[in-house]
């Protein structure tokens, strides 16, 4: 019959479905024969623990909002509700709150993963546009939860990042009412911060879907970062990289676990257990860790517009990345020298985050506009410069024959990028 | 390999363990029924979450003062969030709920199964019809009370008696009791 897909499954339920609608031969197709380059190491865990945890915030997240009240009176009162009177309120609750770290520290090691290993090269740099996109929305997302709560920290964080839009010209104050529903954070702000906290978590799960699509088209990168030439560089998905990812999955866990059960509040902070007071500002405001080197950046430029346009553009320089980094050489295997300037760029990053966490002076201004300049010399100056001079290693010709030693597979010329790969 | 079971087993095919079980069935067995058990466990506290909270339960009892109730009147009052219905019966209110044959009832109960020794005066009663749910009228002299001279409810047109007995249909059962003490002959706590 025309339009019916010929299934291949022997249970007639299955088939039956499977013919009128290809789910399961599509699952088939991407997750368990899908080749996959043979190499990957355990940095290539984490994006299905990114997955696993997008399902653990979803999940304690429509739990916690069945007891939560977003309203300006009711939220903080709501929230230790759930902490001591809702059975397990207070266990969905840490690991809701001790979620958005994990989700965090999975998604920056992705993030590095792809950086060191430039899994953001061509053909693949829709797939890492995609990722930032990610990445923003987890931001807006998470900036939005810590409101919820509606203590101290999370009334005074979302007005001074709500201001943020009021250092545009002529316009700037006009966002912030918008954005308030009034004239200062309140009950208003509150009630849409809830409901787009809960939306906007969906739609991360539609953009992953096709971050996720558009890896499948390109198929995954590795970590010698040349293409797969034959079915002998690639094994199936299942059961190879299914009991790979299980392994990450249990020693993320017990992170998350260490930190929901043994030091819940860890990563919190004290002001947070204060109602919010819109009178008083707490003595210095400290964003969760996870933003603190965009602050460090937002605070090292005493221009209240530049400031805020670094900072962003901290963010939005990472859609380009795929034409700033020249260098046809995926992996930083192969690149002795951006080998080690990309740790030069992760320390900086983290001397940042250090920076954001202390009050602005003295030391930390400096030493927070040395690395802002940094981080954005890395990205404008560095990458384009670099893959023009740099003389990459030899490549390895196969994914099945790396370099051994002296005898490699041969230079490649210039560090020419691999063949167009034939895959299987 | 530490099992001498499995150096043994030279021949082709599954190995097998003393008990004849193929060892890879037993092995996807415990995996599967541990994954089981992670599940249940994980699945537990968002289920229970949306059980009755710690504050919910702590609202579990209520006092009623009898006295300004008059005879022939009733009241209503919250308990766990559902109507409670006090009536103060009158003596032929009484006496129509004892004298009823039992085997004229939907659900045979006596009277004095519904009420408080030495208060027969008194009925209380869950006031949520048995059959869909609504709350019946009648606790007002001025409410329908249905042929049975007790509660009509409204919606589907149960009709029940002076104890709180279900005469006509719909409704399958009886007006439930609450728990409840009398504290004095004034008083009563419900829960």
């Amino acid at each position: 019959m025309a339009g019916l897909t010929k299934s291949e499954f022997a249970n007639p339920v299955i088939n039956w479905i499977d013919t009128r609608l290809p789910i399961f031969t599509m699952m088939q197709k991407e997750y368990a024969v899908f080749p996959t380059p043979k190499n990957f190491n355990y940095f290539w865990n984490f994006g299905a623990l990114a997955t696993v945890n997008l399902a653990i915030m979803i999940i304690t997240g429509i739990f916690l909002a069945m007891n939560y009240q977003p309203n300006a009176d009711l939220a903080f009162s709501s929230v230790q509700h759930i902490m001591r009177d809702v059975n397990y309120g207070w266990l969905l609750r840490y690991v809701h709150q001790n979620g958005a770290s994990m989700f965090f520290i999975v998604t920056y090691i992705h993030i590095f993963r792809g950086l060191y290993y430039g899994s953001y090269k061509t053909p693949r740099e829709l797939l890492w546009m995609l990722g930032v996109v990610i990445l923003l929305l987890m931001m807006a997302t998470a900036f939005m939860g810590y409101v919820l709560p509606w203590g101290q920290m999370s009334y005074w964080g979302a007005t001074v990042i709500t201001n943020l839009f009021s250092a545009f010209p002529i316009v700037g104050p006009k966002i912030v009412t918008l954005l308030w529903g009034g004239f200062s954070v309140d009950n208003p702000t509150l009630n849409r911060f809830f409901a787009l906290h809960y939306l906007l978590p969906f739609v991360l799960v539609g953009v992953i879907f096709l971050h996720i699509a558009a890896l499948h088209v390109t198929g995954s990168n590795n970590p010698l970062g040349i293409d797969v030439k034959s079915p002998q560089d690639t094994l199936p998905f299942h059961p190879y990289y299914t009991a790979k990812d299980s392994i990450g999955v249990c020693v993320f866990l017990i992170v998350f676990s260490v930190l929901v059960f043994f030091a819940p509040n860890y990563l919190g902070d004290a002001n947070n257990f204060i109602p919010a007071n819109p009178l008083q500002t707490p003595a210095d405001i400290v964003p969760e860790w996870y933003f603190l080197p965009y602050y460090a950046i937002l605070r090292s430029v005493p221009n209240k517009l530049l400031g805020v346009c670094m900072m962003f553009g901290s963010l939005l320089v990472m859609f380009v990345l795929p034409w700033l980094d020249t260098s046809p050489v995926r992996s930083a295997r192969f690149r002795p020298i951006y080998r080690q300037l990309i740790w030069v760029w992760v320390v900086a990053v983290i001397v940042l985050g250090i920076c954001g966490a202390h009050k602005p002076e003295g030391i930390w201004v400096v030493l927070s506009r040395i690395c802002t300049l940094y981080y954005f010399l890395h990205y404008l100056v560095i990458l384009p410069v670099l893959g023009k001079l740099e003389r990459p290693l030899p490549l390895p010709e196969s994914i099945s024959r790396p370099v051994l030693g002296a005898r490699g597979g041969g230079p490649l010329p210039g560090g020419a990028p691999a063949k167009p790969m034939e895959k299987a | 390999m530490a099992d001498p079971s499995a150096a043994a087993a030279t021949h082709h095919g599954p190995i097998h363990d003393s008990t004849g079980v193929p060892r890879r069935d037993l092995l996807q067995l415990i995996t599967a029924a541990g994954a089981a058990i992670g599940a249940g466990a994980i699945a537990w506290p968002l289920i229970d979450s949306m059980n009755p909270s710690k504050d919910v339960l702590a609202l579990s009892s209520v006092e009623v003062d009898l006295t300004p109730i008059v005879e022939g009147q009733g009241i209503v009052v919250s308990w766990q969030g559902k109507p409670i219905f006090v009536r103060h019966r009158t003596a032929v209110e009484i006496k129509e709920a004892q004298d009823v044959k039992l085997n004229e009832l939907i659900e045979p109960q006596p009277d004095t199964a519904r009420v408080k020794p030495g208060h027969d005066q008194w009925i209380i009663l869950i006031g949520i019809c048995t059959h869909l749910g609504c709350i019946p009228l009648g606790n007002k002299p001025s409410d329908p009370r249905g042929d049975w001279g007790g509660w009509f409810c409204p919606c589907h047109g149960s009709q029940y008696d002076t104890s709180g007995r279900v005469r006509h249909g719909p409704a399958p059962a009886n007006l439930p009791l609450p728990p409840y003490a009398f504290e004095s002959d004034t008083k009563i706590k419900v829960g």
